[in-house]
């Protein structure tokens, strides 16, 4: 039996949804940013601190096997999620930014030297740029960057002019969070494969928008944050392959991540233990854990259904709006409205619709390379949640047409 | 009419007045979005980098010059409302002697009926134009002291 999308049962679920911004209902359209919690999430992390919390991998007493047990079932809920073959795959951090640091200072420095070059692309986050800058500032590797038309989609030719024997590590983003450009992420993997570079897929953006299976990518490594997937902030996955991981020395030291250690020498715990130093974001494991059974049982093939449909009624009515420019206009794309309305700066439009209850992002989204490209020094970013609805879009428009009203010349 | 006729006090005085009649909050954000177009134009030799106003989400350029004994303002933002909150400060601060600026505190921000619709954001930008003018007033307190 096939059952609809009921956006308003979703919406119950997230209680924050309800309240009024300046007297007005609130349209949240910043989900890009981070999005909302819906009430299980916000019970999981409550009900560990109120009936079982104790620290993990530690504890001789039931509490700490509760709470170990809940932290490591929500490691096997990550690795069902994305598809990976063992939960030994499954690597908390703090968010997808820690990822990307965590194999630039581990698989980078170990494997990555002096004239070897990094391939990125100018749609990344700086969560995808700078951690790259500073190991090619300290090993003399140079990075390389994918052009991308005026659409905002990647090149493949250029990219594939720029692969070659120099080529050690390829990081991409899988969904631009300035663009909202979903990418052809199989196919640049697959490209770099046949270098035999490994590759490293920052899922930030697309992994509360789409289904992700890491096998089937085949990728390397992929990180995400758990904030911007419903969960809590603060705790993030880094996937990597059982190989690649258990190659990688480890990066903070403490507990936990060790095996024996005397003042003469250490030896290292097993993956995923030997990345995870000192006490972890037990709560927001967990947390993550809820936010995941909450969209599996939603389905992410019917959340993208719905959003794609929603993005859809956007486009059409955004479009509309005199003066609006929509920054990235990919054929494929999820979830953002990155746009300019013409003679307003974007500043200007953001102080309105707060105004109305919409909060919506103005700025360079972390992502400035991206904005010089299209010559924008900022553009207005609306971006869609599975909570979403047609009115708000049509909020939003009205929210345009007043920001006109008043900056109108 | 101009800002310079008047007391520093009687300037802010003026300003409360002003936005008293004003309606809601549609109505003040379009007086001072005219402000902000009526800001005269910043002087494009000093658009340089150590005039920039650090902590604004916008671009703002602040520079202040001695005339005689007074301070004069030249600011600028790319975004309209910041220009118009730093239309008010200016005609505030902008022509007075440095013991004016740095005696009188940026009352008219909270009586205007905007603090509460500047998000921390906002507020501190317009807190950082004013602290920034503070500034100007104790170097040239210090330089005419000193002369």
């Amino acid at each position: 039996m096939i059952t609809p999308y009921d956006v308003a049962k979703v919406r119950a679920d997230f209680p924050i949804l309800h309240r009024l911004v300046n007297g007005k209902p609130l349209t949240y359209l910043d989900n890009a940013n981070t999005t909302q919690k819906p009430q299980s999430v916000i019970d999981a992390v409550a009900d560990l601190y109120t009936t079982y919390n104790a620290n993990i991998h530690r504890a001789s007493h039931l509490l700490g096997e509760l709470a170990t047990r809940a932290y490591e079932e929500a490691r096997v809920k990550v690795k069902t999620f994305i598809n990976a073959a063992d939960a030994h795959e499954i690597i908390y951090v703090r968010n997808a930014t820690e990822g990307v640091n965590l194999v630039a200072q581990t698989y980078g420095r170990r494997n990555i030297h002096a004239g070897d070059e990094i391939i990125i692309s100018t749609m990344e986050h700086h969560a995808n740029i700078i951690p790259w800058q500073l190991l090619c500032a300290e090993t003399g590797a140079k990075l390389k960057i994918i052009p991308i038309n005026d659409a905002g989609e990647l090149l493949l030719d250029e990219y594939a002019k720029l692969l070659s024997e120099r080529t050690k590590f390829v990081g991409i983003v899988h969904m631009s969070n300035a663009l909202g450009t979903v990418n052809p992420i199989k196919e640049v993997i697959d490209m770099a494969h046949a270098y035999g570079v490994p590759v490293l897929v920052d899922a930030a953006q697309s992994a509360y928008h789409m289904p992700l299976d890491v096998q089937e990518l085949d990728c390397d490594f992929l990180v995400f944050s758990g904030h911007k997937l419903y969960g809590p902030t603060g705790i993030g996955v880094l996937y990597g392959k059982r190989a690649l991981l258990e190659e990688m020395p480890p990066w903070q030291g403490g507990g936990d991540m060790i095996a024996t250690v005397t003042f003469e020498e250490t030896t290292f715990n097993d993956i995923p233990y030997k990345f995870e130093a000192g006490t972890p974001h037990i709560d927001g494991a967990i947390g993550l854990g809820a936010a995941i059974d909450y969209l599996t049982t939603l389905g992410m093939d019917k959340i993208a259904a719905y959003e794609n449909d929603l993005m859809a009624y956007g486009t059409g009515v955004l479009t509309e709006v005199p003066g609006l420019r929509m920054i990235g206009t990919a054929r494929h794309k999820a979830s953002v409205y990155s746009f300019v309305l013409d003679g307003i700066h974007p500043y200007d439009v953001g102080t309105v619709l707060d105004q109305e209850g919409i909060a919506i992002r103005t700025g360079q989204h972390c992502a400035h390379p991206v904005l010089q490209r299209f010559g924008v020094p900022a553009t207005i970013r609306a971006s869609l949640g599975l909570y979403n609805t047609r009115e708000e879009l049509d909020t939003l428009v009205r929210g345009l047409h007043t920001a006109r009203e008043i900056f109108g010349e | 009419m101009t800002a310079e006729s008047l007391s520093i006090d009687k300037a802010q005085e003026e300003i409360i007045e002003e936005f008293d009649y004003l309606g809601d909050w549609t109505e003040r954000y379009k007086h001072i979005a005219d402000l902000g177009r009526k800001l005269p134009p910043f002087p494009e030799d000093q658009r340089l980098e150590e005039n920039k106003v650090k902590g604004c989400q916008s671009q703002v350029w602040l520079s202040g010059h001695l005339s005689g004994e007074q301070i004069i303002f030249d600011a600028d933002s790319d975004a309209l409302i910041v220009r118009g909150l730093i239309a008010l400060a200016l005609r505030v601060y902008s022509g007075r002697t440095p013991e004016e600026i740095l005696e009188t505190p940026p009352e008219f921000i909270n009586k205007i009926g905007m603090s509460e619709h500047l998000s921390a954001n906002r507020a501190n930008g317009l807190q950082a134009v004013i602290k920034q003018i503070k500034r100007y007033a104790v170097a040239f307190q210090a330089r005419t002291e000193t002369a």
